[in-house]
């Protein structure tokens, strides 16, 4: 892959002014994107993930939004600091992006053939019988059937599935460089998912589309991401590759997401929980803010907010557990699995390239 | 192991039961056209499907809300369907409650929690004294992993797990025997679903509850049930015991369907194959000899008789390459 970052995130910090308080909704966050590569947000609601990307489309609400610090570099602009018109440029053109309900996000009244054709008559300046034939062949692409007929279509004649298929050839009608897809298969069923995520893979080899893709379904991630971030209250607390996240994590937040979903080959007799529930963000606790919910927590968590400590080149964690001077602890037992796994697979890559996907899984 | 089965005590039976909306209407609409299935007494029955399969329909109608168009549901082995008067209806609603999906729209935003349960107490007579009923209601929290103080907040207080705990000591206040829960987990937090799954889990061994769990998670429903029924297009077409349903999905419908559902195992990921369904296969033009038919003990097929021996064959094909694995 070629390693040229496209987008960069820099101490990006976002707040909300509500009638309780100011809501510290996203508190320091840096990461970046490559050329090419998917990148996956992971988080509980409430976590800062859909902020955090919204940001840089300028789309969150101007009226209470207070972005405290940071920027967002795209092509050496800074996208804070550009007007309106100026991202109207970039927004749907160079940055597109994906969202949950199709149903919503679409509008009710209009063809959604001409909804395709309307970001590509903006944007790029031709007729709108180009803009059509345009819109035409993105609908076979994303594999909507008879693009001839449906185009003079409305929304609700179409399924979910079919709704986020119109959603997608709308976002790519600028062939953006950026595409951010927020839950885009969360109000899917399995197997209309496992189409859509198939279709944007495809669509990502073909365009060669760096994306940031945002969900709280893991299984989702590991399927489509090249590297995964985790969100927490705000924060990003552990980033590396999909493999570093899966098979070797290192946040006691991160081993508790894991632990807590049901595998379908392993026998469990009762669920990992991470106990209680995410902090206000009113007023964020002092120190690392999973403190209170994390089972491996030290007495310097509780006043003190650790940085993020490099694993490897690719791989960062935000916990004291990582400081030299910290005690070894013992991870829940599926991240234990997990972390077989991360040396059985690294081996492996050392003797050869070929592995039988479920076999070793099965015999730890 | 088979006469075990025999001899357990059905608390659900229904019989090809057929739900048609705007009957005779150009907008007819059969979203259940035949499904017939039991629940044990004690057990958790998963029922799993597409949006459109059909299975909250199915819900709906175990408890009784709205008419049934065709066939016969017992409950304890009284039809449903007679159940007519208000006392009687009464009596059947605090055998059986449900857990909604959606856990703020299904509680009354005006009432506080105390207000939510307690009502279901008084509706039912159960705890007349103001007194005790606040006290029964204090200990319900308790049991749910709740605050005793939660009891004068509103809804809008809580978080989603939160509220779905209060709909789970709504549902528990008047010690039902059957719990339909549609959906219960599926708009919560995947730190939150594990909590209140094993709440269920840990309710129905000390309260001796039997569970009708609708769902679209197939991992969850895996993990909770000990039967799983999978649905599509208003037919049930496998009913199987949970772990055999994932070791030898037999319905070429099941296989899709497990094939779909993204492992969180990035390695496991780049070696799935996916299967795709065709819809057509189950659709005969000739209904003679078709119908849920049992491969093995509990393990049952909607399917021609003709392809019984077929999916036998399958059956211990997949037994076996399982066994190798293991």
């Amino acid at each position: 892959m070629e390693e040229t970052t496209i987008l960069e995130v820099k101490d990006l910090a976002v707040s909300f002014q509500t009638f309780e308080g100011v809501v510290q909704a996203v508190r320091g966050v840096d990461f970046s994107l490559k050329k090419g590569e998917t990148l996956a947000i992971v988080g509980e609601s409430g976590s800062g993930k859909s902020v955090s990307t919204k940001a840089i489309n300028q789309l969150l609400p101007k009226k209470n939004t207070l972005i405290e610090r940071g920027e967002i570099l795209f092509e050496g602009k800074d996208l804070l600091k550009l007007s309106e018109k100026e991202i109207q440029k970039i927004r749907g053109n160079d940055i597109a992006m994906i969202f949950q309900d199709p149903m919503t996000s679409l509008n009710p009244t209009m063809q959604v053939g001409k909804q395709i054709a309307e970001p590509i008559i903006a944007h790029k300046g031709v007729s709108k019988g180009e803009a059509k034939q345009k819109a035409l062949e993105l609908m076979d692409l994303v594999g909507i059937q008879h693009p001839e007929r449906t185009y003079k279509s409305y929304p609700h004649q179409f399924s979910g599935g079919m709704r986020q298929r119109v959603m997608i050839a709308i976002a790519l009608a600028c062939e953006p460089k950026i595409l951010i897809a927020d839950e885009p298969t969360t109000a899917l069923d399995v197997t209309i998912q496992a189409q859509i995520l198939d279709l944007m893979n495809n669509l990502k080899k073909d365009l060669d589309t760096s994306i940031i893709f945002i969900t709280h379904d893991l299984g989702v991630v590991a399927q489509m991401a090249d590297r995964v971030a985790v969100m927490y209250a705000g924060k990003i607390v552990e980033i590396g590759t999909a493999d570093e996240i899966f098979y070797n994590p290192m946040h006691p937040y991160t081993w508790g997401l894991l632990a807590s979903m049901p595998t379908l080959d392993v026998e469990q007799t009762s669920l990992y929980t991470i106990p209680g529930s995410p902090p206000n963000l009113l007023h964020p606790p002092e120190g690392d803010a999973f403190a209170a919910r994390n089972e491996y927590a030290l007495g310097i968590d509780f006043y003190e907010d650790p940085e993020l400590f490099k694993v490897s080149e690719t791989h960062f964690a935000k916990t004291w557990l990582l400081h030299p001077d910290a005690p070894e602890v013992i991870p829940p037992a599926e991240v234990i699995r997990r972390k077989e796994k991360f040396r059985y697979l690294n081996s492996e890559k050392r003797m050869s390239k070929t592995v039988g996907g479920e076999a070793y899984g099965r015999r730890y | 192991m088979a006469e075990d089965i025999e001899e357990r005590k059905r608390i659900v039976e229904i019989k090809e039961y057929k739900q048609y909306f705007n009957e005779g209407k150009k907008s007819e609409v059969r979203a259940v056209k035949d499904v017939s299935f039991s629940i044990y007494e004690g057990e958790t029955f998963g029922l799993v499907g597409e949006s459109g399969s059909g299975k909250s329909t199915t819900g709906r109608a175990i408890i009784k809300l709205g008419d049934i168009t065709g066939g016969q549901i017992l409950y304890k082995g009284q039809d449903i369907n007679s159940i007519k008067r208000r006392k009687d209806l009464l009596k059947f609603r605090k055998s059986m409650q449900m857990i909604f999906q959606d856990p703020y729209a299904s509680l009354n935003p005006r009432l506080t929690v105390k207000e939510i349960i307690g009502g279901a107490l008084k509706v039912h007579g159960m705890e007349t004294n103001s007194a005790e009923r606040t006290k029964k209601v204090h200990e319900l929290l308790e049991s749910v992993g709740l605050n005793k103080q939660f009891a004068n907040r509103y809804p809008k207080e809580f978080s989603g797990g939160q509220c779905q705990r209060v709909g789970i000591a709504r549902a528990l206040a008047v010690e039902p025997d059957f719990i339909i829960a549609d959906e219960a987990i599926s708009a919560l937090d995947v730190s939150i679903q594990a909590q209140v799954i094993n709440l269920l889990k840990e309710l129905k061994e000390k309260n001796n509850l039997t569970y009708l769990f609708i769902a679209h998670d197939l991992s969850m429903v895996k993990y909770i049930s000990d039967r799983i029924g999978v649905m599509n297009r208003g037919r049930i077409l496998e009913v199987s015991n949970a772990d055999e349903l994932y070791i030898a999905p037999l319905h070429p419908y099941t296989e899709s369907l497990l094939s779909a559902i993204p492992t969180p195992d990035p390695e496991a990921e780049r070696h799935r194959v996916r299967t795709e369904y065709d819809p057509g296969y189950h659709h005969y033009d000739n209904h003679n000899g078709v119908g849920l038919h049992e491969i093995a003990p509990e393990h049952f097929i909607y399917c021609h008789e003709d392809e019984v021996p077929l999916y036998r064959k399958k059956r211990q094909r997949l037994l076996k390459k399982a066994k190798q694995y293991a």
